[in-house]
């Protein structure tokens, strides 16, 4: 679904990311942890073409990602995003949120998109809340609400950028439930994440980032309890037992 | 007082055509440079280089030419290369084009305040760039705009007085006028800066109201 080949990225002489290959298959949850500086998020960027890279290929089903070309603008309605400081429109209602990339840039007829967009937001908890500006929403359901919106457009994938790094800790719990359910139905989704218990649940596989490569990847089980290389540990030492 | 009053009621159909004309200057070129305000703006926001640099020139250039030269420079160098305008329209052009840059410069702000964040996820919604300007950031940054604009309008409005200058008949020349033809500088100068006080004081609080309605939808 998702493949990165030997991408490269700089900013100026700094290279952010040293060449990563690896791919997230449809219906996988594929997790991207690593400390901050090592490259996840621009990593995740560069799959809808919010960066450009210099070298190497990223393909999204077999489609080329180049922010220079004009498919990319296609290609961005089939993988959806969900950023770390969620990024709702604040000039519109939650339930407006959602309809916005449906009816506006996929044209779809406004009474359809509504009837799916109620049926995401009473999924991720928010029925009540239709009719509300982001500034009335608490961060867990703004995230929440962001959710449903990158849902609305029916992506083939989402990416999420630490979807809960901005949230008080009592409405983490909110969205990683969403995320789960996601997951449960084969969502494909490729997550950066410092959550190490939701990672150990619910993601397929885990790439550990530092320094801009991929230091270590496998299953979750296999990166997260007995990880190989020395940076892996060392990281999940410090993430887990921060005192 | 009663002097004053009996004066004033002698002087004020004279201010009031002076008036009018204030407003009919005023009104025109606020419209003529809002609109091309959002011009300049949206080409020195387009990310386009051949858009942004000649727009950027152009309002350096207008910004730095005091709005007194640019009146005169509109009414009496323009018709020598064979452009002749009456001096209500070179008031009218001038007034907007110097006002175009400040409100342009405004806008700009206003459109480069909104958060980055909000681009990138109009962007991960698969819009491209003008939808994204006309249903995301404009929406947005005319929030952001209103009162540093209504600032503008009102400036604008004061500002008028200088077409004088050139000879419009507004209200600060119909009273400059009459006071040296009734050497009564007293009551005509009260009387016009009463005058525009009605159009400022009433523009201000439409302008505060706006805002106040602005902050409730939100």
């Amino acid at each position: 679904m998702i493949v990165f080949d030997d991408v490269h990225k700089s900013y100026g002489t700094f290279e952010v990311l040293k060449g990563i290959s690896a791919t997230v298959e449809k219906g996988e949850v594929v997790c991207l942890i690593g400390p901050s500086g090592s490259g996840k998020s621009t990593l995740l960027r560069c799959v809808n073409g919010l960066e450009s890279y210099q070298k190497g290929r990223i393909t999204v089903d077999g489609l080329l990602v180049d922010t220079s070309d004009p498919t990319i603008h296609a290609l961005r309605t089939r993988v959806a995003k969900v950023f770390q400081r969620f990024n709702l429109f604040p000039h519109r209602t939650a339930l407006e949120n959602v309809i916005e990339g449906p009816v506006h840039v996929l044209g779809q007829p406004k009474a359809e998109a509504r009837d799916y967009a109620l049926e995401l937001l009473a999924r991720v908890g928010l029925s009540h809340k239709i009719d509300a500006y982001p500034a009335a929403l608490s961060g867990g359901q703004q995230q929440r609400v962001a959710i449903a919106r990158a849902l609305a457009m029916r992506p083939e994938a989402i990416l999420f950028d630490e979807p809960t790094s901005a949230l008080d800790p009592e409405m983490v719990g909110d969205v990683l439930q969403v995320m789960r359910s996601l997951a449960d139905e084969h969502m494909t989704m490729l997550v950066v994440t410092h959550e190490i218990q939701f990672a150990r649940e619910v993601a397929d596989r885990v790439l550990f980032l530092d320094g801009g490569t991929i230091v270590e990847q496998g299953t979750a089980d296999q990166v997260l309890r007995a990880p190989q290389n020395e940076r892996t540990q060392d990281f999940l030492r410090r993430v887990t037992h921060p005192v | 007082m009663e002097k004053f009053l009996t004066h004033a009621t002698e002087y004020l159909p004279i201010l009031l055509q002076g008036l009018w004309m204030t407003v009919a200057v005023t009104v025109l070129a606020a419209v003529l440079a809002s609109v091309l305000g959002v011009v300049w703006a949206l080409l020195r926001t387009s990310g386009v280089r051949w858009l942004a640099v000649p727009a950027r020139t152009f309002v350096e250039f207008i910004r730095g030419i005091p709005i007194l030269v640019v009146l005169f420079y509109i009414y009496f160098v323009m018709p020598e290369i064979g452009i002749d305008l009456t001096a209500f329209q070179a008031g009218v052009i001038g007034l907007a084009l110097t006002y175009s840059c400040y409100i342009g410069e405004t806008f700009r702000a206003g459109i480069e305040a909104v958060d980055k964040g909000q681009i990138e996820a109009a962007m991960s919604i698969g819009m491209r760039r003008p939808m994204m300007m006309r249903r995301v950031i404009l929406p947005q940054a005319f929030r952001i705009v209103v009162p540093p604009y209504a600032n503008n309008i009102v400036m604008l409005l004061k500002d008028s007085s200088q077409v004088s200058v050139i000879s419009v008949a507004e209200l600060t020349m119909q009273g400059k006028m009459l006071a040296s033809s009734t050497f009564d500088n007293m009551t005509v100068f009260t009387l016009v800066a009463l005058l525009y006080l009605c159009l400022t004081i009433p523009l201000n609080s439409l302008m505060s109201r706006v805002e106040r309605a602005l902050r409730r939808s939100r």
